[in-house]
């Protein structure tokens, strides 16, 4: 095959739980173990958002495109204070959703007769949702099932070891366990993972509404999120991807998942962009789910310096990469960043291997790149808890080893920062900010002529898992498309080929003037 | 660096930041005795 895999289409989607903050976050779940009577506890509640604020919160309208990050860039820091003038929960790349629907498409998307919701609860929840066209009547009937009352609730919350799922703090509704020892099937794992499901379902169904992807075309879906499912004797066998799939529609689609924790979604994307290249598949779709445990996660900082709760959704994405349409950009399957075993783990090591050394490999320099895209968190959430902004971190380093290689000036480095990165937007929800916010802007950018090479760039946190101290990540460059699948300008000119070949040819030179023929 | 020197370390490194590993080499250096060192994650 001609060309590379493009990059199709994008969706990405949030839910606001400010409920699930307090009972599902793990800052919030240990506080509630080890200080029950805390006064972060107590003050929580007065700190959590309303849905119209969340919707109006400006990373989060860039999150689902009705911004563009440029916006956020001439934004005043700090954004929590700022509203954007025309939010709207729907957005070019999805929606954000309210909790109450969230709650009924969490009951959606359960096939074990897990999830309870209280009756006239459910009832409301079916109107809202259907409205918006998300889901078929046969899966909206699931929720007129319900025949639960809230002491019917209330006792599988007290007395079966059930999740409660709550709206403003009152019980609407329960989740289950699914075994009565197993502790991978418990209520809690059980709510987790159908959160996780819910949300990727969400997005799924958005790429297929926004983006305009043909559900029964795609053949392949690589879920990319850090759950894991699976009961004692295989605890995370997973795949997420056709469980997720198979309730959006996906019919002619098998799948499997991919796990990397943050990098995890940079990860999915070269495997896809390496099977459609393969032409194993023509269409490959990667997707994530949120994560209930990472809400409210930074909440003690943002609550102690009189800030909003701004980790209060669970998010979603969705990617298509397709074989060469001619048109959309191009992933660059040639020029692939990685951290090996044996890079280490200091910064400049970690940013030589994901970024200079596949850019020099590929005769490009720093400068080459238009924009980066590296952790994307928003700086709103991180910069109060004592994290700093962690993608202008990521390009002052960058910066520094083009000073150091000689490709810019040291007093360049600020100006860098601004050119070529953005101001981070994406929730910290783990592999969410993790590159791959940017891929719905880019090839936005790209089809306008606004950008013409981007990087995006996945790290991950092996050492949480206490398996490896081993730190992770890959990275791949996104380009304009060069027209190369149709025999277009690019067609029979491979410039990094051209390259290797006068630079063999000329260590072939320098050779025999040394006579080692 | 002297204020290391003899001393017992508590490392905490920083994944976008800093990590321990390279921490620990410094301080090494200084003198210090590393009794602990870790990588975290903060986002």
């Amino acid at each position: 095959m001609n060309g590379y895999p493009v990059l199709k289409g994008a969706s990405y989607t949030l839910a606001v739980t400010p409920d699930m903050v307090i009972h599902n976050g793990t800052t919030q779940t240990t506080e509630q173990i080890v200080n029950p009577d805390s006064e972060y506890l107590k003050e929580l509640p007065g700190h959590l958002r309303s849905f119209e604020d969340a919707v109006a919160y400006i990373p989060n309208q860039v999150y689902i495109g009705n911004a563009k990050p440029a916006d956020l860039a001439s934004t005043e820091f700090p954004f929590y204070d700022k509203k954007w003038p025309n939010a709207s929960r729907d957005g070019k790349y999805g929606q954000i959703m309210p909790q109450d629907e969230f709650y009924g498409v969490i009951q959606i998307c359960d096939v074990f007769d897990l999830v309870n919701l209280e009756k006239s609860f459910a009832a409301e929840v079916k109107g809202k949702l259907a409205a918006q066209n998300l889901f078929t009547e046969a899966q909206l009937a699931v929720l007129d099932k319900n025949e639960s009352t809230p002491e019917a609730i209330t006792a599988l919350v007290n007395d079966e070891h059930a999740e409660g799922l709550y709206m403003n703090n009152k019980l609407v509704g329960a989740i289950k366990r699914a075994h009565d020892v197993d502790v991978n099937l418990s209520a809690h794992v059980m709510l987790e993972n159908l959160v996780t499901k819910a949300s990727n379902v969400i997005s799924l169904i958005e790429l297929v509404k926004k983006a305009g992807v043909a559900p029964e075309e795609v053949d392949y879906v690589i879920d990319c999120c850090e759950e894991a499912c699976g009961d004692m004797n295989q605890r995370g066998g997973g795949n997420f991807a056709k469980a997720a799939a198979e309730i959006a529609g996906f019919t002619n689609a098998t799948g499997s998942d991919v796990r990397g924790f943050c990098a995890g979604p940079a990860h999915a994307v070269l495997h896809a962009a390496a099977l459609v290249k393969a032409g194993t598949f023509k269409h490959v779709v990667v997707t994530a789910g949120g994560c209930t445990a990472k809400l409210g996660m930074n909440g003690k900082d943002h609550v102690k310096k009189g800030l909003p709760i701004l980790e209060d959704a669970i998010a979603g994405f969705s990617v298509m990469i397709s074989e060469d349409d001619g048109v959309s950009p191009q992933i660059r399957t040639d020029i692939i960043g990685r951290h090996t075993i044996g890079t280490g783990s200091a910064p400049q090591n970690v940013i030589g291997a994901l970024v200079t050394n596949p850019l020099e490999a590929a005769g490009l320099k720093i400068l080459d790149i238009d924009k980066y895209s590296p952790e994307m968190q928003n700086p709103d959430i991180t910069k109060p808890a004592g994290a700093g902004d962690v993608p202008e971190a990521n390009y002052k380093m960058i910066a520094a080893l083009g000073v150091k290689k000689g490709e810019l000036a040291r007093g360049d480095i600020a100006s860098f920062v601004k050119d070529h990165g953005m101001t981070g937007w994406a929730p910290t929800q783990g592999h969410i900010p993790s590159g791959v916010p940017y891929l719905g802007p880019l090839r936005d950018e790209v089809l306008a002529g606004e950008t013409k090479k981007a990087m995006i760039i996945g790290k991950g946190s092996l050492f949480l898992g206490r398996m490896t101290n081993l730190f992770d990540g890959v990275s791949f460059v996104v380009q304009a498309n060069d027209g190369s699948a149709q025999g277009g300008q690019g067609a029979g000119f491979d410039e990094a080929a051209v390259k290797t070949m006068i630079g063999q040819a000329m260590r072939d030179f320098a050779k025999g003037l040394l006579g080692e023929e | 660096m002297a204020i290391l020197n003899g001393k017992k370390a508590v490392i905490i490194g920083d994944r976008d930041g800093i990590p321990g590993p390279s921490i620990e080499a410094c301080v090494k250096t200084a003198g210090a005795e590393v009794v602990f060192s870790s990588t975290e994650c903060f986002v």
